[in-house]
């Protein structure tokens, strides 16, 4: 019941006319954000989290949250009509939702993944309000030790599951915590990795100098050189006659919805694993257990709502750690928590305490994007399909005026604005060499809070590292943590065992 | 696709030998009664890093990765043409703003890329070139009070300040 007395607070927060006014705009946003081929949430959230310093905090949180949301179901509209997935997120609704839209469906496809979104954004955030709470409850009790036992889940799950080359994620990991630890060592005071003494670097790195020059410079010079080609556009046809028999159609497909909203939501919790795995997952769930496999790829209107149900329910699940334990499940999330550590929020359990508010108004907000989504998802379908004609050229150079005024604002430091193209070309080439930048973007958000958890814990142990091992929680977290680290490895002894096996 | 790899791979490793020498300046060890030293977390970070270099190397004498095999270009010359005019002119237009400002160096760079790079009309590169900084001044400069840098053109905002801060 307090669930419910704290959920219509939330609601009287979300439903303030500056709130609602930012969960539209954030909606709409989103959705042309994730309709644009290259650019996703996380690129979105990046470039326009500088601007959200104008409101307050819970306005501006408000704000990103219905952006992620509405990118969800925007990445669907290019997968489908130019067959090129909107983010990467989509990628598995091209495999249905293209061939659909080539037969002369694609108002058909539209409409599933609308409402499909809907449906997995729905459930997720049901899902979200129970198991919020009692999380939180139980993380308040978290020590040095569970903190830092999480962080090294957090990132054994990028090396155990992600399936990106190892050494290569890993570096990518431990090159994002040492960027995090530059400026003043945070317990002796002393500067620290000052690079070739220059002075801008006292202030440290600033995560959105990371996370705009790889999502806002480094992803569109990627883009502008993969995106090379023509792009097809479908043609789609709407009345009201197709969409009724297209919801019939639709009915049939619940429970391939049902099921890939849960494993799109629990999904999402991991770090590593988020939305793009989430669909590509329940995708091939909802193949494996229909009656007839073989019309998947070819066109299935279930091929369409598997992803899409998924990745919408896979976003909501990435909010849950970060809101109730502080870890980040996704890039985006990550951005999100950096900017409630810049809004003077200390992310963790203690939110639902300390900013009861805060938290609730966020998850009811949550409930009414979701709601505005699909409406103005449907509603405007011809709207998005006009926009997409927009050409590369201009919206390239508008993300490139937008990340150098958005790297420039944090820090109002000319310094910093260098460094972050530095980081978008040398972002740029290391993925061409397949180096996952991810779990670097998760590692400068979260290398300030693993680095004092570690030394903090250290010090109470005096230097005995079984401390990490021996406590209730962190003992087996820590254990999953290093099954997670040597799964890979385990695959290659398995693979020189069995020669033949595969 | 090969040598980058390998190339990548080795100035990788001089960046994580430079980030632990320079960690080294301060305590890396065990301080008693203090903990780890200030150095230690990067230090170690670092030598993880080295140790990832080294194993992308062994794969790499292996071919066990794919850009190890791969006998693509690391670059065909459509991709360093763009990289060179994009990249070029993303590093000029933050190299102008140390002398024309922001509200000088945005417009250049958008009438260089979309009259030049996209082709595109040139009511749509003027509509475009000229209108960002005007949202963008009243946006940072006024809503957000962030005074984004002006460089030799700061004269000209003073009137504008008169007016609106």
């Amino acid at each position: 019941m307090e669930i419910i007395q704290h959920l219509s607070d939330g609601f009287f927060i979300a439903f303030e006319p500056l709130n609602l006014a930012l969960i539209l705009l954030g909606v709409v946003v989103g959705l042309f954000i994730g309709a644009m081929p290259g650019l996703g949430s996380v690129n979105g959230v990046a470039i326009l989290l500088p601007m959200t310093f104008l409101v307050p905090p819970t306005s501006a949180i408000i704000f990103l949250a219905a952006l992620y949301y509405g990118a969800m179901y925007g990445g669907a509209i290019s997968s489908i009509t130019l067959g090129i997935p909107g983010a990467s997120t989509a990628v598995a609704t091209t495999f249905d939702g293209r061939p659909l839209a080539l037969k002369g469906d694609a108002d058909k496809a539209l409409i599933a993944a609308a409402l499909a979104s809907f449906f997995g954004g729905t459930i997720s955030i049901v899902l979200f309000t129970g198991f919020a709470p009692p999380l939180a409850s139980i993380a308040l009790d978290f020590g040095d030790q569970e903190i830092f036992a999480l962080m090294l889940l957090a990132f054994a799950t990028f090396v155990g599951l992600s399936g990106d080359d190892i050494p290569k994620t890993i570096f990518s990991i431990c090159i994002g915590m040492v960027f995090s630890s530059v400026g003043l060592d945070i317990m002796s005071g002393e500067p620290r990795l000052i690079f070739f003494d220059i002075i801008g670097f006292m202030h440290g790195i600033n995560f959105l100098v990371l996370a705009i020059g790889i999502y806002g410079i480094g992803e569109m010079m990627w883009t502008i050189e993969v995106s090379r080609g023509e792009m097809l556009m479908s043609k789609v046809v709407i009345n009201l006659e197709r969409i009724i028999n297209n919801l019939k159609e639709l009915l049939q497909t619940w429970k391939i919805a049902v099921s890939s909203s849960f494993v799109g939501f629990f999904v999402g919790i991991l770090p590593a694993a988020g939305a793009t795995p989430g669909a590509l997952m329940s995708y091939g769930i909802a193949k494996m257990t229909t009656k007839n496999p073989e019309k998947y790829g070819k066109g299935e209107v279930g091929g369409v709502v598997a992803p899409e149900a998924a990745n919408n329910a896979a976003s909501t699940g990435a909010m849950l750690p970060m809101l109730t334990l502080g870890i980040p499940g996704s890039p985006t999330t990550a951005i999100l928590l950096g900017g409630m550590v810049i809004w003077g929020l200390v992310p963790g359990p203690r939110l639902f305490v300390d900013e009861t508010a805060f938290v609730w108004g966020l998850i009811a907000s949550l409930y009414a994007a979701n709601l505005f989504a699909v409406i103005i998802n449907i509603s405007f379908i011809p709207l998005f399909l006009w926009m997409l004609k927009m050409p590369f050229t201009i919206l390239a150079a508008i993300i490139f005026v937008l990340s150098l005024v958005g790297g420039f604002a944090p820090t109002q430091d000319m310094h910093d604005v260098w460094l972050m193209l530095l980081f978008g070309v040398g972002g740029y080439l290391l993925r061409k060499l397949d180096y996952p930048l991810a779990p670097a973007v998760l590692a400068i958000v979260l290398g300030p809070i693993a680095e004092p958890a570690l030394r903090q814990s250290l010090l109470i142990s005096n230097g005995d590292i079984t401390v990490f091992f021996t406590r209730p929680i962190s003992g087996p977290i820590t254990v999953i943590a290093i099954i997670l680290l040597l799964l890979p490895l385990f695959k290659l002894l398995k693979k020189k065992l069995v020669p033949n096996a595969t | 696709m090969k040598r980058a790899e390998i190339i990548t791979a080795i100035l990788m490793a001089a960046l994580s030998i430079y980030f632990m020498w320079k960690s080294a300046e301060l305590e890396v060890g065990w301080i008693p009664e203090e903990g780890p030293g200030g150095g230690a977390w990067p230090f170690w970070l670092a030598a993880i890093m080295l140790l990832c270099c080294i194993w992308i190397a062994i794969n790499w004498f292996r071919r066990s990765s794919p850009p190890s095999k791969s006998d693509k270009p690391f670059m065909d010359s459509y991709a360093v043409r763009m990289f060179l005019l994009v990249g070029g002119s993303v590093t000029a237009m933050i190299g102008l703003v140390h002398f024309i400002g922001m509200y000088g160096a945005i417009p250049v760079f958008l009438i260089f890329y979309i009259r030049y790079l996209g082709q595109h009309s040139w009511l749509t590169t003027l509509l475009i070139s000229l209108g960002s900084p005007i949202v963008i001044f009243f946006f940072f400069d006024i809503a957000l009070r962030v005074v984004l840098p002006k460089g030799y053109l700061e004269p000209l905002f003073y009137p504008l300040y008169d007016i609106f801060l």
